[in-house]
């Protein structure tokens, strides 16, 4: 059996060759493993899913949303998955290949830490050591999910190259797994990356929709008119979309952060957003063909996006392709309307959600009339790392739903969380 | 003939630099003395925003050029204003190729890169990030423009997947030392010989790169059978070094030019010793 490399024009493996040998092993193993179950491996996978993840996972129906768009919207409730986001699926799914491999050591790379943290989880549940690089930017930003990782037995590596960021992650990840390629697995933590990175990691995640597919079906007697999954990298998007893929009457729509403005800044090298699927041109980055956010000379511009999750300057190959193909429609949403979804859905559902995630409800907001009856939207992790953000970005704006907090500031609070 | 012919007589020195570090005129004074002191074929750096390939001498070199204001068409230009004899070689990453757009016929991608380049008069490539599966269209390029594609065989490279690489090689090979990025180290790996033993029976030259820093690793590499020796961060360590002490320009060349000395004559005494065993 020999799986595709590619998507379309999209994906293949541009890495250096001393980690060919690598990735050729990865790919026999996850046909072996992953796609033809040997040993059992994808039983274990779903057992271990549902022991320590907690799946199956509620698909929720959202009554406050659904009575405000006069539509029914239900709410795929990831965030309840061990370790608070969907990233458990990818992770445990690839430590435990890395087990059945032999490999002795696991890295990976994070950006909001989901990642990161849901890693070292699995791995010390699996008795791997682990280490995490991560951008200094992002463990600023992302302190609580430090700790985590820590307590978990990882080591945690700033990387601080670049703005400090999950680009800059990932390249240094690559680094290390270049020194270490024989006894270490690279668990990359989205649909990015060299083949069979992309197909891999949403194979694992794809139980979201496997569930989700049979759930709605239960629930609202039929399949959703849409499909809403915030995008970054995209792994929840495209484990949120697989199994609708071939359901052509299913919309599926992938928000990206669309940041502070769409606009780039070729001179300074900045695109203030995260918006590569809506924006970005055709390249090559992170061992993949996508679209990224790129200068005209080809330099990867640095992106931004109030949430680190989805602050990242490509996109994986398969969504890139399922856009060309007129499939996933690539939307976004900007920092203001992100940070008042996650004000709503807070104060609305009681769901305190990722700031990744509140994208995903912003285009709700925005666009809930031309979605159709029957929406669906990921709910790929909770908010509780964010909230020191959510406070000082709050701050900043004059945001409508945003609750006051000036008793932080009469007791002398502020950032203790 | 090729890249192949530089290594013909004698073993070859091969100097990395980055292009326009840490500015477009200092560099051009560098690579000049990178000739002088005994530069066989130069590996001259177009550098890439994501240089995961590259330690941490490298990645600095790219952000000083980078900074400097270095782009594609500064490089080709930077290559047109050196007035060195030795063939050039341009080592990037991919995405620069693949977003290349001809200045006066409007193509883009591989072979837009490839013809400009052969205007500039860059003999070859080396992509450190397009192993030979996806090396194709830039391949077809190297033909047309008559330029070599020098392919890096790593220490994991073995088996099936080396049989596989030899039908793309030419011009050299690069045979990676260690694995791991790039960077000076303070000894020669024990991976060194394996890796050469492995493609001894080719019939292109075999250059040697990764952590050679001194004329006595590039002795010990060359009498372990290597045809040359290529260092880069060893190199790029005197610029960053010069850089940030604000030392003279004619400093910094004159170490270069010594630094580069030391490691030719490594080489050259690498192969006197091979010679006498060989006699013997």
């Amino acid at each position: 059996m020999s799986t595709d490399k590619t998507f379309g024009d999209y994906g293949g493996q541009y890495v250096p060759e001393s980690l060919m040998p690598a990735i050729e092993e990865l790919t026999d193993a996850y046909e072996r493993y992953v796609l033809d179950n040997e040993d059992g491996f994808m039983d274990e996978f779903y057992r271990r899913l549902a022991d320590f993840g907690g799946r199956p996972l509620p698909l929720q129906y959202a009554e406050s949303l659904s009575e405000r768009y006069d539509t029914d919207v239900y709410l795929k409730r990831e965030d309840l998955l061990h370790g608070g986001a969907h990233k458990l699926n990818n992770a445990l799914g690839q430590v435990l290949l890395a087990k059945y491999m032999g490999k002795e050591r696991i890295i990976a790379e994070t950006g909001a830490g989901q990642h990161g943290t849901a890693t070292a989880m699995a791995a010390a549940h699996l008795d791997m050591p682990c280490e995490i690089y991560m951008g200094e930017t992002d463990i600023r930003r992302q302190r609580p999910n430090v700790f985590r990782m820590k307590t978990n037995g990882s080591e945690v590596t700033p990387v601080t190259t670049g703005r400090g960021t999950l680009k800059e992650a990932i390249s240094e990840t690559m680094r290390d797994w270049a020194t270490t390629v024989e006894h270490t697995h690279y668990v990359i933590g989205s649909v990015v990356g060299p083949h069979p990175f992309p197909r891999m990691v949403r194979d694992f995640q794809a139980v979201i929709s496997e569930e989700v597919r049979e759930q709605v079906q239960e629930k609202a007697g039929r399949l959703p008119d849409a499909v809403l999954a915030c995008a970054g990298g995209g792994s929840n998007t495209m484990g949120t979309f697989h199994h609708f893929v071939d359901d052509e009457d299913v919309g599926l729509s992938a928000v990206e952060a669309g940041g502070s403005s769409l606009a780039v800044d070729e001179e300074a090298g900045v695109a203030p957003n995260s918006a590569s699927l809506s924006t970005g041109e055709e390249g090559v980055l992170h061992g993949a063909r996508t679209k990224l956010l790129q200068d005209s000379h080809g330099q990867i511009m640095e992106s931004h996006s109030v949430s680190a999750g989805l602050d990242y300057a490509g996109v994986g190959p398969e969504l890139a392709h399922l856009v060309d193909e007129g499939r996933v429609d690539a939307v976004n949403v900007d920092d203001d309307s992100a940070l008042e979804a996650f004000h709503r859905l807070s104060q609305d559902e009681g769901v305190i959600p990722a700031l990744e995630t509140a994208h995903a409800f912003g285009y709700l907001e925005q666009h809930h009339d031309e979605l159709g009856d029957v929406v669906v939207v990921n709910v790929s992790g909770r908010g509780d790392k964010d909230l020191e953000t959510v406070l000082e970005e709050t701050e900043k704006r004059d945001l409508d739903v945003a609750p006051d907090m000036s008793v932080l500031r009469e007791t002398g609070g502020g950032g203790g969380i | 003939m090729g890249l192949e012919r530089v290594f013909a007589d004698e073993p070859a020195f091969v100097p990395y630099v980055a292009a326009g570090d840490p500015s477009y005129e200092e560099s051009l004074e560098y690579v000049e003395a990178l000739e002088r002191g005994g530069a066989d074929v130069i590996e001259l750096g177009l550098p890439f925003s994501e240089p995961i390939a590259e330690g941490s001498t490298i990645q600095g070199a790219v952000v000083r050029s980078l900074e400097a204001g270095m782009t594609p068409e500064r490089y080709f230009a930077f290559v047109e204003d050196l007035d060195v004899g030795v063939p050039l070689v341009c080592m990037t990453y991919y995405n620069l190729v693949y977003q290349y757009t001809h200045p006066e016929t409007g193509e883009t991608g591989p072979r837009a890169f490839a013809r400009r380049a052969a205007e500039a008069g860059i003999e070859g490539f080396v992509v450190v990030d397009l192993p030979a599966e996806e090396a194709g269209p830039l391949r077809e390029a190297c033909d047309e423009f008559g330029q070599d594609l020098v392919f890096i065989i790593a220490p994991t490279t073995r088996g099936d997947r080396l049989d596989r690489m030899r039908e793309h090689v030419s011009g050299y090979v690069y045979v990676q030392a260690r694995l791991g990025v790039t960077g000076a180290r303070d000894d020669v790996s024990g991976q060194t010989e394996a890796s050469l033993a492995r493609v001894a029976d080719w019939d292109v030259p075999k250059a040697v790169g990764f952590g050679i820093k001194t004329g006595d690793h590039a002795e010990r590499i060359v009498a372990a059978g290597a045809d040359g020796v290529i260092v880069g961060s060893a190199l790029v360590d005197i610029v960053a070094e010069g850089h940030e002490e604000g030392q003279p320009t004619a400093e910094v060349v004159q170490r270069l030019e010594s630094k580069a000395r030391e490691l030719k004559q490594g080489a050259l005494a690498g192969a006197r010793a091979r010679a006498g065993v060989d006699g013997s």
